[in-house]
């Protein structure tokens, strides 16, 4: 035990002081929320005091579109036929203008109205005026058609007009079903990122080990059983403190986007207040959904989420780390001889991934349950069904037989890949097949 | 002295042939051991089997008069493969220290080995280095360094000088005697008959998984020499015939005799007197390890099983 705490933590060390542990852990999140923070920035950008002329040539809005005081976007209402307009525009006396013809008819909407700015707008300069415009012009439609807010209000059928349950009395709403799709969608592809990053790095360290020619000094001293399993354990350790460190860093960079960005969270916040019926209602129904998101992951069981993802992220990574270790020791100096070994070893964690994207979809299918119980694809598959919940997505029996499936499966892999891997990285020179490591795996050396 | 290491028909089969066919042999403690043998000899598979690596299929391994025990007897013994090499992104002394601990020293105990050894070897500023940054015969010390630093009983050295200098290959010549004088045993594999001859005192030949030859190296060479003597004279050669030896080779002033079966040196001695040759120099020719080496495993199959072992 103390050999293989000795091995495990030099294995640890070795990686966390490297640069690139570093840079990958820290660096890279970084960049990525920097590249994501740059984006949002392009996008939100917008002009601020642009100026729009109006000539409402059918006096539609009486001098006003809405109620609204904004900076951003200035409704100025002249009398101008449009080249007239266009001369204003290339003066640069306003940024845009709107035209709303003589003769309008606001049923059918001809003649059309028409916007003309002096260069293309950005996304959410655009979207603000459209959205203006248009809450205006059916609120003046509503009006023609005689139909008061309160009528409209009244008319309008809530979310909840129609009651989803299940065969136990409980609710089954739809935010919540999609929730559960999000996260059991999330922690099985983390699951599949983890059992690759890490199981290719336990295989390179075994390949590091044999090609260094270090292997035969060490198994003087420790036996291979246990080099295999410092290895694992360290590098597994490596795993869990990178992902302790990305989830800190996505959390507390969450933090900062509304202090980099004062402008998308009071967008944010006001969005839903619009004025006139249609703004009211959907106002309502904005913080409606929000609410409903927020009903939805309450009632998601996350201390069972986050339990079985750790669960199934230590319980797949050990399984199949053993295995990549015994690809690893069957390799020789060419790198390219671990493709072709690799293969069968990546099959099914794809097929697992495949699998998953059909569960998360409908957790008691047969095919999602038997993703779920064999245990070279459950931790990926299970995530998916554990997501719904218990018992909705998964019963009680199937998890705990998954559970010990999966034990069983590891303490299997890596009987069978210890012996593999004895042989293995004792041999050199040798272009190895996948016969010869069964021989070594069930014959006796 | 009392046998370090005993092995009593030990035997290891692979899958298509017998690695070690039935091996017996001891080794006293304190003595330096040449194991011996051509490529494929299962000279590799013997070590492991002394080391640990690989389980005996059958026969007894005594260590220190007891019943081999890897999982505890390997503190006691210090094993520099052939294979040998060390992790390339550590630091040398981090390395060391890794090793160290690995053979159950404590850390402050192998700490104070490592500056012992590295002050001996005048490696003390390579501590922070990383062993890229080595030659190969640096890396060479380092390996011995820490093969032998945790004072084991039984240090195996495979190859140890291949890739040394005169000057660094004396050094661990000088260490390895030193070693087995205040007690350790070493066994010393090698290809390097003219170093076998130089430093061990017992040797063995093995062959195609067998053991062929067992002794000290004077005994072996005793056993395996041919009678031939080497005669300088002064003066002209005459014709010389006798029925006591036959002359395989004649120069100037020079003869190599072969004695005949029934004869003694002083028979020859003494027929060259009568002769009146005026004798310069007498003396017996001894084959070298060399020689008896090829030829004992020459017209064996010892090649072609060389390649199947690859």
């Amino acid at each position: 035990m103390n050999k293989i705490f000795l091995v495990a933590s030099r294995e640890f060390k070795t990686r966390v002081q490297k640069k690139t542990f570093l840079l990958s852990t820290i660096g890279l999140p970084i960049l990525i929320f920097g590249f994501y923070a740059l984006m949002i920035y392009f996008q939100v950008k917008t002009t601020d005091n642009f100026k729009v002329a109006v000539s409402d040539q059918s006096k539609l809005f009486n001098g006003k579109i809405d109620d609204k005081k904004s900076t951003e976007v200035i409704f100025s209402f002249i009398d101008a036929d449009t080249a007239a307009l266009n001369k204003k525009l290339i003066e640069k006396e306003y940024d845009a203008y709107l035209f709303i013809p003589n003769g309008y008819n606001l049923q059918s909407g001809e003649p059309q109205i028409s916007f003309r700015s002096s260069k293309a707008l950005g996304l959410m300069t655009r979207e603000k005026i459209e959205n203006r415009i248009n809450n205006a012009l059916e609120e003046k439609k509503l009006l023609a058609l005689n139909i008061s807010k309160g009528q409209l209000d009244s008319a309008r059928l809530e979310n909840n007009a129609i009651s989803f349950t299940t065969n136990d009395g409980k609710k089954d709403n739809e935010t919540k079903v999609g929730i559960s799709y999000a996260v059991g969608m999330i922690a099985g592809f983390l699951i599949y990122i983890i059992l690759f990053v890490y199981g290719t790095m336990v295989m390179r360290g075994v390949m590091e080990e044999k090609v260094s020619r270090i292997a035969e000094v060490i198994v003087s001293s420790v036996k291979p059983f246990e080099l295999m399993l410092g290895k694992i354990f360290g590098i597994g350790a490596v795993g869990l403190i990178q992902f302790i460190i990305w989830m800190v860093l996505v959390f507390g960079l969450q933090f900062l986007i509304p202090v980099l960005f004062p402008d998308v969270a009071a967008q944010m916040q006001s969005a839903p207040i619009q004025p006139g019926a249609m703004g009211a209602a959907t106002a309502v129904k904005e913080s409606g959904a929000l609410q409903g998101i927020m009903a939805g992951l309450a009632e998601i069981n996350f201390t069972l989420i986050i339990g079985c993802f750790v669960f199934y992220f230590l319980g797949g990574y050990f399984m199949y780390a053993a295995l990549f270790a015994a690809v690893g020791s069957a390799v020789n100096e060419d790198p390219q001889d671990a493709q072709s070994l690799l293969l069968p070893i990546m099959m099914p964690i794809i097929f697992a991934m495949v699998i998953m994207t059909k569960a998360v979809n409908d957790p008691n299918s047969t095919l999602a349950i038997f993703g779920s119980l064999f245990p070279l694809t459950s931790p990926i598959v299970m995530m998916a069904r554990v997501a719904h919940g218990v018992p909705d997505g998964v019963t009680v029996v199937q998890l705990i037989a998954s559970m010990a499936l999966l034990v069983l499966g590891f303490l299997g892999t890596t009987w069978v890949a210890a012996k593999i891997y004895r042989t293995g990285i004792l041999m050199y020179g040798k272009k190895v097949t996948w016969k010869e490591m069964w021989k070594w795996a069930f014959k006796n050396n | 002295m009392h046998n370090i290491l005993e092995l009593k028909n030990l035997q290891k089969h692979y899958a298509t042939q017998k690695a070690v066919d039935d091996v017996s042999f001891s080794i006293k403690q304190g003595s330096i051991f040449g194991l011996l043998g051509p490529n494929g000899a299962g000279k590799t598979t013997l070590l492991r089997m002394i080391t640990g690596i690989f389980y005996p299929d059958s026969g007894d391994l005594l260590f220190d008069g007891k019943p081999f025990d890897p999982q505890n007897d390997f503190v006691h013994i210090g094993y520099m493969p052939e294979e040998r090499g060390l992790y390339k992104k550590m630091k040398i002394g981090e390395q060391a220290m890794y090793l160290a601990q690995l053979k159950g020293l404590s850390k402050s105990e192998s700490l104070e080995k490592i500056k012992y050894w590295f002050k001996k070897f005048e490696m003390e500023s390579w501590w922070n280095k990383k062993v890229e940054d080595l030659s190969k015969g640096m890396s060479q010390k380092l390996q011995f360094v820490t093969t032998v630093l945790h004072e084991p009983k039984l240090i195996i050295l495979d190859e140890p000088f291949s890739g040394l200098d005169p000057l660094n290959a004396n050094l661990i010549k000088d260490e390895i005697y030193g070693l087995a004088q205040r007690g350790s045993t070493i066994i010393f594999s090698t290809h390097r008959m003219e170093q076998v001859e130089e430093i061990c005192d017992h040797i063995i030949l093995m062959n195609l998984g067998k053991k062929i030859l067992d002794g000290t190296v004077t005994d072996v060479k005793q056993q395996f020499k041919e009678n031939k003597f080497n005669v300088q004279f002064k003066g002209q050669p005459t014709a010389l015939v006798s029925p006591i030896f036959t002359i395989e080779h004649q120069e100037k002033q020079q003869l190599i005799v072969k004695i005949n079966e029934g004869y003694t040196s002083n028979h020859v001695l003494n027929y060259l007197l009568q002769q009146d040759v005026l004798i310069e120099r007498f003396n017996e020719i001894l084959p070298s390890l060399n020689d008896i080496f090829i030829h004992l495993v020459e017209g064996s199959k010892a090649t072609t099983r060389a390649f199947q072992n690859n």
